[in-house]
C-alpha cells in the first residue's frame, strides 16, 4: 500500500483480512501520518432509515442527482453508482474497525441527513484505522517516500522508496496506490498554474506531491480529470502554506463584499447559499491580480459566521481600512459607496435566499445585500486554498488502474484522491472525498489480495 | 503565519481555545467544546470555567490534527491543566494561602509529616505509655488513648475551617465565572451535574469507551479507578457521619462491631480508597507526559498517597484494634486523617468542588447542540 490515509488503510485492512501480507509505505512520520484524511470530519453515505449517526433517509438516487448536479455530468456513471451503492455500508464497516461517529446533530447545513461525522474528526478516524490494521498484522513503514514503481506493460513488480536518505526496493505481488493528489508539488503546480501557484495555500498535508501519480502516467496509465481542476476555497491569507486545515477557511463572503487589490468587486457574493458556492471562491481569487482578495464587512454582521482563526483587521473608516490593506483608499470608498447606494431594502434573512439585493450594479449581489455602513469596519485577506487536485488515474470497477488502450492492470490498484477524478471530474459534494477513498480502498484491498494469490 | 506563543497560562489557553472554536471537530468528545462554542472570544473568567470543566481525559489531544509537532501546537489538556492549577491558587481562601498550590506535592507531604508528628508527639506527651501500649477492648477503648473531647475538637475545627475555605473559594469561582443565561432551572441542572459527577461521563471520550492516559487507545481504567477513589472517599465520609450520629444521637460509642454500619461503610469505602488511588498512581506513572505535563503530578501524587495511607492505616486499625498496637495505629491513622482535613482546601481535593461547580454551570447553561453554517 502506498500512502497511509483513509484509502490506504481501508485497503490494508481488507487485504490483510483476506490473508495477504501487507506493508504500508507512508511518506510522513507517525505524528503527521494520514495526509489530507487528518483534516476531514465526515463522509457522505446513502441510507434508507435514520441511524445513530444520520437523520432521515438519503437514497442512492438522491446521492446520484447531487453528484450529477455538482459535476455537471463530468463523472463516470458506472463507478459513481457503484460508489453510492457501497457508501451505505461504510458507517457500519468503519464502526467495526473502531471508528466512532457523532450522534446526528441538527445543524443549519442539513448535513446531518447526508453526512456521518467522525467523533473527534479525521485524525481520530485514522488512529482507529491504524490500531485495527496493526492489530491485524499490517506493517507500517513511516518516513518512506515512494519514488517510483517498476511496471512493465501494466504489471507491477516492485517499488523504490527512500527512508532516512537510503534507497530501498520492495517487491510485492500487487500494489495499491493511495497517495493522494499533487497539490503539494510546487513545481508541478507552477507548470499548471504559472507563477500564480506561488500564492496558493495548500489546506492539507505537505506530503502529497504526486511522485507516484506522475510515474504512473509516464508508464502508460490512463488519466482522468484536467490538471487545472481542483477543489479550492477562500482561506485566510495569513494561513501557513501547508496544513492549515479547516480553521483557515472563512465563511464571511456572503456577509459583505469582496474586492481585489484594486478595491474592485469581481463576483456576486450572494449568488447562492454559501455551501453551494464556497468551492468556487478559490478559483475566483486565483484569477485576481496577485491572487489576493479582501472580504469587507461592517459591525452589523461580524457575529454571523463561524469564528475565525485570525482576528479580522479593523478600522473606524473605510479609508483607514483601505490604507491598512494597501488598497488605494479612493477606489475602495467608491466601491463601497456605489454598493451601498444600489442596495434595495428587503427583509434580511441569512437562512434563506432572501430578497436583499443590489439594483443596477455590476457584478450584482443577489441576496443578503446590506449596506456596509456601520463602523467599525472589518476585513479579512483571502487567498485561494487548495484542498486537492482532480487529475488522477482511471480505474475500473475493481479499482484496477487502466493502462493504455483501457486495459485493466492485473496488479496495480488505485484508491482515494489519486483516482477521485473518475467520480468528481468537476465540482465537489461535501463528504465525497472520504467516501471515494473508503469504497475504492476496500475494493482495491479485496482485489489486490486475490491478485496476490497464486 | 502569525505564531504567538503567549507567556501566561490563561493566554495560552485562550490561544488554543480560539483555534478550537474555529475548528470544533471535537464537539462530540466532551463538555468543554459545546460550552466553548457559545462564545466567540474568551475572557479570563470564561477560561477559568472551561479549565475546570475539562476532565483532562486527553481524547481531544490525540484526535487533534494541530497537536505538536504541528506549528499550531494545540494541546488542550496541557493548556487547561496549567490554567486549572492556577485557578486553584487564584480562588483559594484566604488568598495568601493560594501559593500553597505552587509546589503542592511538597506542601502536602510536609503538612502530612507535620500533622503526623504532632499527633504522635501529643499522644506521647499526654498519654501515659502504659495506656498507649496496653490492650483495650470494648466501647470507648479508642478514647482511652486519645480523649473524645480532643478528637472532636481537633477534627471539628480543622474540618470546619476547611469547609469554610472550600465554600469561600467555590463561591468566588461561581460569582466570577458564573455570568451566564440560565437555560434550565437550577434543580434540573443540579441533577444533571450530579449525574455527570457520578458517572464521570466526560472521562469517557464521547464514545463511553474511555481514554487511555498513555496513548490514543481506549480504556476506562482511569474512570473506574477514579470511581473507586471517589466513591471510596464518600463512603468513608458517610461512615464517619453515621458514627457521629451513633455517638451523639444514640449514645453508642466507638469502636463498633465488624458488621455495624460504620465499619461496613468504612471497609467498603476503604477498599475503594486503596484500589482507586493505587490504580490512578500506576496509570499516572505510565501516562503520556506531553498531554499531561509532568509538572502537575506532585499535587496528584501527594493526594493519591495520602488517601492510600489513610485507608491502609484504617484497615490496620481494624485488624489491630484488640491488640497492644492499637494505640499507636490509631494515632498514626488519625495523624493522616488530620493531614487530609488540614490540606483539604489546598490540595488536589479542590478539584472536586470546582469541577462540580463547572458541571453545574454547564448543565444550567445547556449549550445547544447545533452547528453553524460552515463548509469543509
Ligand atoms: C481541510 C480539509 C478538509 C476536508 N474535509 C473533508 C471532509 O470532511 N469529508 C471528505 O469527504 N473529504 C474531506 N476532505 C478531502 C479528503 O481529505 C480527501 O478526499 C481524502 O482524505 C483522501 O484520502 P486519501 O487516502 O486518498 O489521501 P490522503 O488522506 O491525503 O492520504 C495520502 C497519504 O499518502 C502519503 N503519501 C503521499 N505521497 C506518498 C509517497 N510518494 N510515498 C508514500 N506515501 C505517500 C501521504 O503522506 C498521506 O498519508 C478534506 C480535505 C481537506 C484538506
Ligand atoms: C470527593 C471525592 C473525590 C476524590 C477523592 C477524588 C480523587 C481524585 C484523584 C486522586 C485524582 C487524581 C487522579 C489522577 O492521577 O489523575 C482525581 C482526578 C480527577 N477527578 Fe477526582 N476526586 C473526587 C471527586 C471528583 C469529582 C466530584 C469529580 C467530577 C465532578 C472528579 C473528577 C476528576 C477528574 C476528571 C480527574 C482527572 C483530571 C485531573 O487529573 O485533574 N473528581 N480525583
Ligand atoms: S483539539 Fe484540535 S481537533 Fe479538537 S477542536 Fe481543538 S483544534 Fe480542533
Ligand atoms: S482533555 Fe478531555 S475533557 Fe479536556 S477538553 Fe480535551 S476532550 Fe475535553
Amino acid at each position: 500500500m502506498i500512502g497511509g490515509g483513509n484509502a490506504g488503510l481501508c485497503a490494508a485492512i481488507e487485504a490483510r483480512e483476506r490473508g495477504a501480507a501487507v506493508v504500508i509505505l507512508e511518506h510522513a512520520d507517525r505524528s503527521m501520518r494520514g495526509g489530507n484524511t487528518r483534516h476531514t470530519r465526515n463522509l457522505r453515505a446513502m441510507h434508507a432509515d435514520p441511524a445513530h449517526t444520520l437523520e432521515g433517509s438519503y437514497t442512492g438516487e438522491e446521492y446520484w442527482q447531487d453528484l450529477l448536479s455538482v459535476t455537471e455530468g463530468h463523472t463516470d456513471e458506472a463507478l459513481a453508482r457503484l460508489m453510492i451503492r457501497h457508501s451505505g455500508e461504510l458507517p457500519g464497516w468503519l464502526y467495526e474497525k473502531g471508528v466512532r461517529f457523532q450522534p446526528a446533530l441538527t445543524g443549519t447545513l442539513n448535513l446531518a441527513r447526508t453526512n456521518a461525522f467522525f467523533l473527534g474528526g479525521g485524525k481520530a478516524l485514522l488512529n482507529a484505522q491504524y490500531r485495527t490494521a496493526e492489530a491485524l498484522g499490517v506493517r507500517v513503514c513511516y518516513d518512506s517516500e515512494v519514488k517510483r514503481l517498476n511496471i512493465s506493460r501494466g504489471r507491477f513488480s516492485s517499488a523504490v522508496f527512500l527512508n532516512q536518505g537510503n534507497k530501498y526496493e520492495i517487491t510485492a505481488r500487487s500494489v495499491v496506490v493511495a497517495c493522494g493528489g499533487f497539490q503539494a508539488n510546487e513545481s508541478w503546480m507552477r507548470e499548471v498554474w504559472g507563477e500564480a501557484a506561488d500564492n496558493f495555500i495548500v489546506r492539507g498535508t505537505s506530503y502529497n506531491r504526486g511522485a507516484v501519480l506522475k510515474d504512473l502516467i509516464g508508464k502508460g496509465a490512463e488519466t482522468t480529470g484536467d490538471p487545472t481542476q481542483c477543489h479550492a476555497i477562500a482561506v485566510d491569507a495569513r494561513a501557513p502554506k501547508y496544513d492549515g486545515g479547516i480553521v483557515t477557511r472563512l465563511d464571511c463572503v456572503v456577509f459583505g463584499i469582496v474586492v481585489n487589490r484594486f478595491g474592485q468587486r469581481f463576483y456576486d457574493e450572494g449568488e447562492d447559499s454559501w455551501p453551494k458556492r464556497y468551492a468556487i471562491w478559490g478559483r475566483l481569487i486565483a484569477r485576481q491580480p496577485d491572487q489576493i482578495a479582501y472580504a469587507i464587512m461592517d459591525s452589523k454582521v461580524l457575529d454571523r459566521f463561524m469564528p475565525s482563526l485570525f482576528p479580522p483587521m479593523t478600522a473606524d473608516t473605510i479609508e483607514q481600512l483601505a490604507s491598512d490593506l494597501g488598497i488605494e483608499s479612493g477606489a475602495l470608498t467608491r466601491t463601497v459607496d456605489q454598493f451601498n447606494a444600489s442596495v434595495s431594502t428587503g427583509s434580511y434573512n441569512p437562512e434563506i435566499l432572501d430578497d436583499c439585493s443590489t439594483q443596477d450594479l455590476e457584478p450584482p449581489k443577489s441576496h443578503w445585500a446590506l449596506p456596509v455602513d456601520t463602523p467599525p469596519f472589518y476585513a479579512y485577506p483571502l487567498r485561494p486554498g487548495i484542498t486537492f487536485t482532480y487529475l488522477g488515474v482511471k480505474v475500473d470497477e475493481q479499482a484496477r488502474v487502466l493502462f493504455q488502450g483501457g486495459k485493466s492492470s492485473p496488479n496495480v490498484f488505485a484508491a482515494g484522491e489519486i483516482m477521485a477524478g473518475n467520480i468528481l471530474g468537476k465540482g465537489y459534494c461535501a463528504g465525497t472525498g472520504m467516501t471515494i477513498g473508503a469504497v475504492f480502498g476496500r475494493l482495491a484491498g479485496q482485489h489486490a489480495a486475490s491478485a496476490g494469490e497464486r | 503565519m502569525e505564531s504567538l506563543q503567549p507567556e501566561s497560562a490563561v493566554g495560552e489557553a485562550q490561544r488554543v481555545m480560539n483555534i478550537c472554536n474555529a475548528c470544533r471537530y471535537c464537539e462530540g468528545v466532551c463538555a468543554v467544546f459545546p460550552a466553548m462554542s457559545l462564545h466567540r472570544a474568551f475572557s479570563d473568567h470564561q477560561m477559568h470555567y472551561l479549565a475546570n470543566l475539562c476532565h483532562n481525559c486527553t481524547a481531544c489531544y490525540h484526535s487533534c490534527q494541530y497537536a505538536p509537532p504541528h506549528p499550531f501546537a494545540v494541546n488542550v489538556p496541557a493548556a487547561l491543566t496549567e490554567l486549572r492549577t492556577e485557578t486553584y491558587e487564584a480562588y483559594a481562601w484566604p488568598g495568601f494561602l493560594g501559593r500553597l498550590f505552587r509546589r503542592n506535592g511538597l506542601f502536602v507531604s510536609l503538612a502530612t509529616a507535620l500533622a503526623l508528628s504532632m499527633v504522635l508527639a501529643l499522644a506521647s506527651v499526654l498519654v501515659d505509655p502504659g495506656v498507649m501500649f496496653a490492650e483495650h477492648s470494648g466501647p470507648g477503648s479508642f478514647y482511652a488513648v486519645i480523649s473524645h473531647g480532643v478528637m472532636v475538637a481537633v477534627a471539628g475545627s480543622t474540618f470546619g475551617f476547611s469547609l469554610l475555605a472550600l465554600s469561600m473559594g467555590v463561591r468566588r469561582f461561581w460569582r466570577e465565572t458564573g455570568a451566564f443565561a440560565l437555560a434550565r432551572p437550577m434543580f434540573s441542572a443540579f441533577r444533571g451535574a450530579l449525574k455527570d459527577m457520578a458517572t464521570l461521563q466526560y472521562l469517557g471520550g464521547g464514545h463511553k469507551e474511555g481514554c487511555s492516559p498513555r496513548d490514543e487507545g481506549r480504556s476506562n481504567q482511569r474512570r473506574y479507578f477514579h470511581q473507586a477513589a471517589m466513591w471510596g472517599f464518600l463512603l468513608c465520609f458517610a461512615s464517619t457521619c453515621v458514627a457521629a450520629f451513633y455517638d451523639y444521637a444514640l449514645g453508642r460509642v466507638a469502636p463498633y462491631p465488624f458488621f455495624s454500619l460504620p465499619v461496613l461503610l468504612g471497609s467498603i469505602g476503604g477498599i475503594g480508597l486503596l484500589a482507586g488511588p493505587a490504580g490512578l498512581f500506576w496509570l499516572k506513572l505510565r501516562s503520556d507526559k506531553i498531554a499531561m505535563p509532568l509538572r502537575h503530578y506532585g499535587m496528584d501524587y501527594a493526594f493519591l498517597a495520602l488517601l492510600f495511607v489513610i485507608s491502609l492505616t484504617g484497615f490496620l486499625l481494624l485488624m489491630l484494634r484488640e491488640t497492644a498496637a492499637m494505640g499507636l495505629t490509631l494515632a498514626v491513622h488519625l495523624g493522616f486523617v488530620l493531614a487530609l482535613f488540614l490540606t483539604l482546601p489546598y490540595s488536589k481535593f479542590v478539584h472536586a468542588v470546582y469541577r462540580f461547580a463547572a458541571l453545574l454551570r454547564f448543565n444550567a447553561e445547556k449549550p445547544e447542540k447545533s452547528r453553524p453554517a460552515t463548509v469543509a
